[in-house]
């Protein structure tokens, strides 16, 4: 009888360490999973709809099976004027061979950042996003930021900083389709 | 590991201080019997063999159970010195900006990680050890207290009669009779009485024993509702800055929810001068909308919900979502307006308005006479190369180029306009000029969005918890045996606290029953500074 006692103590203990191992193990990885951004590297990119300058709506997903440069800045951001031309130099190279940039302006008016294209003579869509929500969830904290969608929408690369021209070209070759 | 063999015929686990059955001491001694969980054998007092028996006994131990909580009150602590990174700027480098705010103290704060300590890898292993600590630590303690005042019996060995702190005997005549009338009146007393062979057990509110463990289920539930509080996705906490008169999505709803601002409002306390006025109420009337349309990212179809002024501590809810006042900026710039005068007759042509935070680009002034705001920048500055550049996005200092073209000037002429001072484009002699007539303002408030799905679990936790100290503080478990021994009858008490109340009991018992002079109860004294 004393051994049954034991061998049931034996069972009740396991039991009750190994429920707390994986309690412990489950809040460490939750920990850890709060470091990750949600707009992972190799995932799919997430989906968004925006205006553009024109005023006509424009989709990521529209662009399914080309490559995908998003550029987040504003026309505050000093470095993000200083790489816009270079943008618009490769852009003008890859654009035949799909890949479409996207810049989006985070917050400013429509006059503010149309107005700065055409001074730039920026010929890719100019996006406005006016309450911040695409930047939010790309998680957009300094700018300018860069994301690289690959044609199946997946996230190829991402780069935050201003970007040389010869980067801009490396990147628009790895998501040429 | 033998068992120990009572002289009543029972077989006692290996460490066991008081017989489970008859209730005799094992110590052969003559002191006050120690009551501490019955005499029970404690598994973690007793084995220490192998190694699960050693982590068993490392979690089942108050002590480390008390050092692992002082660790984590320091830590907590320390989280508090230095803001959480959560409150500051999201686009600097936490390292340097401790630095730069703290000082060499704040970047080794930034250094060890207190700036995110309360989601820290250690801190939750910490949290999570403590609960272990407190969940083996009851287990081991629980279940054989539980079992032992189960089993008790009720005819109690002489010495363990003898070795409580209130022990009495006394000899009677018909000790039937006296029975008889001790139990009829312990029920009186609203005991529960058990009778077995010529004894009597007066048990009450048992359940206040189990008031440590129902605490410590309470304080299991916090933890996890703790635990799953700090999981990505289920606590939201996002800030919104919102202005009169407009309506945005609330940030972290992915455009379910909407919210409009009709206007913010503040008071401010009479006695305080215009340089350094404190508020005394700021409030926001605010419109909470759903966005009913089947696809979210597209134009959103708004429903209202809910209308309220949102004040301090009287946040908008709806469902798990709650928005919260928390700071203002007033007196924003929002509208500008400019008459267009020739300047050489005084004729006014017209007025421009110029929305600050949308601004047209076209204004027809009618008559052939036409304004284009050709630049815009809504907080001015010359970048390194001396060009025109805005600082930020706020209207902070705006500055403005106009072209004017009018019949006279087809081909137009620019103006450039700051806040306060007027350029004409160098070269040109203007015809017409613009100057600022009036001048709009905005409030805007800044809204606390969060999202607790947890509440519920914490303040069931909570509640738990509470109802386990009520059973510890007010109530007391009390036992009174009263058994024949020949031709005397002995009695003996047992309380968990308040010994005072229990002598009280006692004496009210004998006195009502005649069973003994009170003078014959042997009180120990000592129970009064030894209170378990």
């Amino acid at each position: 009888m004393a051994d049954k006692v034991k061998n049931k103590r034996f069972v009740l203990r396991v039991t009750v360490l190994v429920i707390i191992a994986l309690a412990l193990g489950g809040a460490l990885i939750s920990a850890f999973m709060n470091d990750d951004t949600p707009v992972r590297v190799g995932e799919p990119a997430p989906d968004f709809r925006l205006d553009n300058v024109e005023g006509d709506s424009v989709r990521l997903s529209d662009f399914e099976g080309q490559g995908v440069f998003i550029n987040f800045w504003a026309t505050w951001c000093g470095p993000c004027r200083e790489e816009m031309p270079d943008i618009q130099a490769q852009y003008e190279v890859f654009k035949d061979q799909g890949v479409e940039v996207l810049a989006v302006n985070i917050a400013e008016s429509e006059l503010a950042a149309s107005r700065f294209a055409e001074r730039l003579n920026l010929t890719f869509p100019i996006l406005l996003d006016h309450d911040r929500t695409v930047t939010k969830q790309f998680e957009v904290g300094d700018i300018p930021s860069s994301f690289f969608i690959g044609p199946e929408g997946n996230v190829v690369d991402k780069h935050t900083g201003i970007l040389t021209e010869d980067q801009i070209k490396a990147y628009m070759e790895k998501i040429r389709p | 590991m033998e068992q120990i063999r009572c002289e009543c015929g029972h077989e006692n686990p290996y460490g066991t201080e008081i017989c489970q059955s008859c209730g005799k001491p094992f110590d052969n001694k003559q002191d006050i019997l120690n009551m501490r969980y019955e005499g029970v054998a404690r598994r973690s007092q007793t084995y220490n063999k192998s190694l699960v028996d050693r982590i068993w006994n490392f979690f089942a131990s108050v002590r480390v159970g008390m050092t692992m909580l002082f660790i984590l009150l320091v830590a907590s602590i320390l989280g508090t010195i230095y803001p959480q990174q959560m409150y500051i700027p999201q686009t600097v480098e936490p390292l340097l900006y401790y630095e730069e705010q703290y000082g060499q103290l704040g970047y080794l704060y930034a250094l060890l990680g207190f700036h995110n300590l309360y989601s820290s890898w250690w801190y939750i292993t910490l949290l999570v050890l403590i609960g272990i600590s407190i969940t083996i630590a009851s287990i081991d303690r629980f279940i054989p207290l539980y079992r032992s005042l189960k089993r008790q019996g009720v005819r109690r060995h002489p010495s363990f009669m003898s070795r409580q702190r209130i022990f009495g005997k006394s000899e009677v005549d018909h000790p039937e009779k006296v029975m008889h009338r001790v139990k009829a009146q312990l029920q009186k007393q609203r005991y529960r009485v058990r009778e077995e062979d010529g004894a009597l057990l007066g048990e009450k509110a048992r359940f206040n024993r189990w008031g440590p463990y129902v605490v410590h289920v309470g304080l299991i539930i916090l933890l996890i509702g703790a635990l799953i509080r700090i999981m990505p996705g289920v606590t939201m906490e996002e800030y919104m800055w919102i202005r009169d008169g407009e309506t945005v999505p609330v940030p972290g709803t992915d455009r379910q929810f909407y919210v409009k601002s009709e206007g913010f409002d503040l008071d401010v306390y009479d006695e305080t001068s215009a340089e350094e006025w404190v508020p005394e109420e700021f409030r926001t009337e605010a419109v909470l909308y759903e966005n009913v349309a089947e696809d979210k990212m597209g134009e959103p179809q708004l429903e209202e919900i809910k209308r309220q002024t949102i004040k301090v501590n009287q946040p908008l809810k709806h469902d798990t979502l709650k928005l919260y006042q928390s700071d203002f900026i007033l007196n924003e710039f929002s509208e500008f307006s400019f008459h267009v005068k020739h300047k050489q007759s005084g004729d006014i042509l017209g007025e421009v308005t110029v929305d600050l935070y949308q601004p047209q680009s076209q204004y027809d002034l009618g008559g052939g006479n036409k304004v284009e705001l050709i630049e815009y920048y809504p907080d001015f500055e010359l970048d390194e190369n001396q060009q025109p550049a805005t600082k930020s996005n706020i209207p902070n200092n705006p500055a403005f180029i106009f072209e004017v073209t009018t019949p006279h000037v087809p081909e137009g002429e620019h103006s450039w306009i700051f806040v306060g001072q007027k350029i004409e484009a160098p070269g040109n002699e203007n015809q017409y000029e613009l100057s600022i007539s009036d001048v709009q303002f905005n409030n805007v408030s800044g809204l606390m969005v969060r999202e607790e799905r947890v509440l519920p679990i914490i303040y069931t936790g909570l509640g738990i918890a509470m109802i386990g100290l009520m059973m510890c503080y007010y109530w007391q478990h009390r036992r009174i045996w009263i058994q024949q021994e020949g031709n005397e009858i002995w009695l003996a008490a047992h309380t968990h606290k308040n010994w005072y109340g229990m002598q009280k009991e006692v004496v009210k018992l004998i006195e009502s029953t005649e069973l003994m002079n009170p003078s014959h109860l042997k009180i120990s004294k000592d129970f009064l500074d030894k209170e378990e």
